[in-house]
């Protein structure tokens, strides 16, 4: 009963952030609102009894990805932004196409079949913690995954420098290691 | 218990905000937030599904895409400060010189 009550509250603050965040007219009050979504996120995470990836999505998503957007918002003219158009045509044609999506894929959930189980248990996982079962997950079966993760991390690093680098009226590699935030935050 | 139905209703929502977000809106860094909403509704499924299959391999997969959307910021952010400094403006339909 407790976790259903606790789902609802998670799925409720959810929605309605997840709501505000899209139709906020600021932009430093969408990444608020997405962060107040994050950490239900975590909280749903940790009735999946997957506690590391909570922990990960309070740390990568809410300490790192969301500063970075707040670093970005402050570089960038906030004046400039409050007047908005539609992407489509039409705001309305947009909210209508995403309506339409949700009501199509929301009636396809009852054709759903789980399939074969895997060996990963909760009590196989609780005997040897669930950092320990991701992790021996994650430097077996996908280690090639993993090392090309950390080279897209790499290359996320190296781009960021150099598409924020000020040019320094055309002189070449970057020497001015000013504008580094991108690539500081990208390596936590 | 909960249900798996339960969770997979909520990323589809959180998803279709997603999508919603990234259509109307038209202020590219908010166009970034949508697509972060994306990627955590599809997390959601997968840290649901792996949890109701016995299985590691949806949390394996969580990881790397939460890798792939610190990059994507990194890049994406790094393009609009990019285009800002060029063009003093983070609209999309200011952004039309591959238009021809």
């Amino acid at each position: 009963m407790f976790l259903q009550l606790f789902f609802a509250y998670c799925a409720l603050m959810i929605v309605a952030s997840g709501l505000l965040a899209i139709s906020l007219r600021n932009p430093v009050h969408c990444v608020l609102m997405v962060l107040v979504l994050f950490f239900h996120m975590a909280g749903l995470y940790l009735t999946l009894n997957a506690e590391f990836l909570a922990a990960v999505q309070i740390i990568v998503y809410a300490g790192a990805i969301l500063v970075l957007y707040l670093f970005v918002l402050f570089l960038v003219s906030l004046r400039e932004e409050l007047h908005l158009n539609g992407f489509v045509p039409n705001a309305w044609l947009g909210r209508i196409i995403a309506a339409g999506l949700a009501v199509l894929l929301l009636a396809i959930i009852p054709a759903f079949i789980l399939g074969e189980k895997g060996e990963w248990t909760v009590e196989a996982v609780r005997q040897v913690t669930h950092t320990k079962a991701l992790g021996q997950e994650l430097f077996t079966t996908y280690l090639l995954p993993f090392e090309i993760a950390g080279l897209i991390l790499l290359v996320a690093l190296i781009g960021g420098l150099v598409l924020a680098r000020r040019d320094q009226a055309g002189s070449g590699d970057g020497v001015d290691p000013e504008p580094a935030t991108i690539g500081k935050e990208v390596s936590q | 218990m909960i249900p798996l139905s339960w969770y997979m209703a909520l990323a589809i929502i959180l998803f279709c905000i997603g999508v919603c977000g990234f259509l109307t809106r038209r202020n590219v860094i908010v166009m970034f937030l949508s697509i972060e909403l994306m990627l955590n509704g599809v997390n959601l499924n997968l840290v649901a599904l792996s949890h109701f299959l016995d299985s590691m391999r949806g949390q394996a997969f969580t990881f790397f895409i939460i890798t792939v959307a610190a990059a994507e910021a990194a890049i994406g952010l790094g393009i609009a400060i990019a285009l800002y400094r060029s063009r003093r403006s983070v609209h999309v339909d200011t952004i039309n010189l591959l238009k021809g």
